[in-house]
């Protein structure tokens, strides 16, 4: 059995006393996550000017709540280079996933507008 | 090295830097990513493409889902104390902590289960509308991967003599684990908004 610890990954390179910081922080990151969550909440009851701007305030909280899950929870924060590329591609493929199909919304209105337009033309040549 | 079977090791891996569980935990999150981003983009083209669309706390239960919110993230702190507990040695702490987040789960579950029949008792199924129709699609997935994280965290809590034979192995699982429930945390923390606050 190797009795080195230094061949281990991130996390699980450290011995009890240090885990016993990392405790602290896990503690410190529930109570922010607890808070943002009441946030989350009193934020949905502001208007904030337009409804995207509520959509953009609600969703930079979610994005703060996940960071600290995934940072600390994860142990992303000291996780080794090889799993933020894997996160990395996987962000960008869904933010592609999410928007590809937004420019296809336009051609839809369109062939409604030509639709329409049609069924409204073609009644006046009875 | 045998050349029939790929041998489970604690070792990281030469290349990664990491132990094949926890590179093997990651890629799967990054597919489950794109599940349910798949599924976050067809609610954001069903939403922008409709004529109406109902405002989250017009429908559904706020409080409730604040208080499963709350219930979610618990059970995301009392699993990686679960990990801590092994790490710093100690399996009852262990035993403690991922009883706890189990408890937390089932939890989620109950609160989900009386939303789910209140809707129903009011005559609202995925058929209903666009709104239900992605509303029981998203928190029906994201409930289903609640009770497969259940099945796997309650394996652990008894499969623990692995832990007296094969220590790091063992911590291995159970951070994988750990990894995964984070996730369905973290999908969470965007239904959570997305559906109910918007």
């Amino acid at each position: 059995m190797d009795a080195t610890h230094e061949t281990h990954s991130g996390a699980a390179a450290h011995g009890p006393e240090e885990i016993q910081k990392h405790v602290r922080v896990y503690i410190m990151v529930f109570i922010a996550l607890a808070c943002l969550t009441a946030v989350t909440v009193g934020a949905s009851y502001v208007n904030f000017g337009a409804h995207w701007m509520n959509i953009l305030v609600a969703l930079v909280i979610a994005g703060i709540k996940a960071s600290l899950v995934a940072a600390y929870f994860m142990h992303l924060i000291s996780e080794k280079k090889v799993i933020f590329w894997v996160l990395a591609l996987t962000a960008g493929f869904f933010l592609l996933c999410l928007f590809l199909p937004l420019l296809t919304v336009g051609e839809v209105r369109a062939a409604q507008t030509i639709h329409e337009a049609a069924a409204a033309a073609a009644p006046a040549h009875h | 090295m045998s050349d029939t079977a790929i041998p489970y090791e604690v070792q990281p891996h030469p290349v990664t830097g990491i132990p094949n569980g926890k590179f093997g935990i990651w890629l799967f999150l990054a597919s489950e990513v794109m599940l349910f981003g798949a599924l976050f983009s067809s609610y954001i083209l069903l939403r922008t493409g409709s004529a109406s669309w109902p405002h989250g706390a017009e429908e559904l239960n706020v409080p409730l889902a604040t208080v499963n919110t709350m219930v979610l993230i618990t059970s995301s702190i009392t699993m990686v104390m679960a990990w801590a507990s092994l790490k710093m040695g100690s399996l009852p702490k262990f035993r403690l902590y991922m009883a706890a987040t189990i408890l937390c789960a089932l939890g989620f579950m109950g609160i989900k289960y009386v939303e789910y029949t209140t809707k129903f008792q009011h005559g609202h199924f995925p058929s209903t509308s666009n709104f239900f129709g992605i509303y029981f699609t998203l928190t029906g997935l994201h409930g289903l991967h609640i009770v497969g994280g259940v099945i796997v965290n309650t394996y652990l809590l008894f499969a623990t003599g692995m832990w007296k034979t094969d220590r790091e192995h063992f911590e291995n699982r159970v951070e994988n684990a750990g990894l995964y429930w984070h996730f369905v945390d973290l999908v969470w923390i965007f239904l959570f908004p997305s559906l109910y606050l918007l």
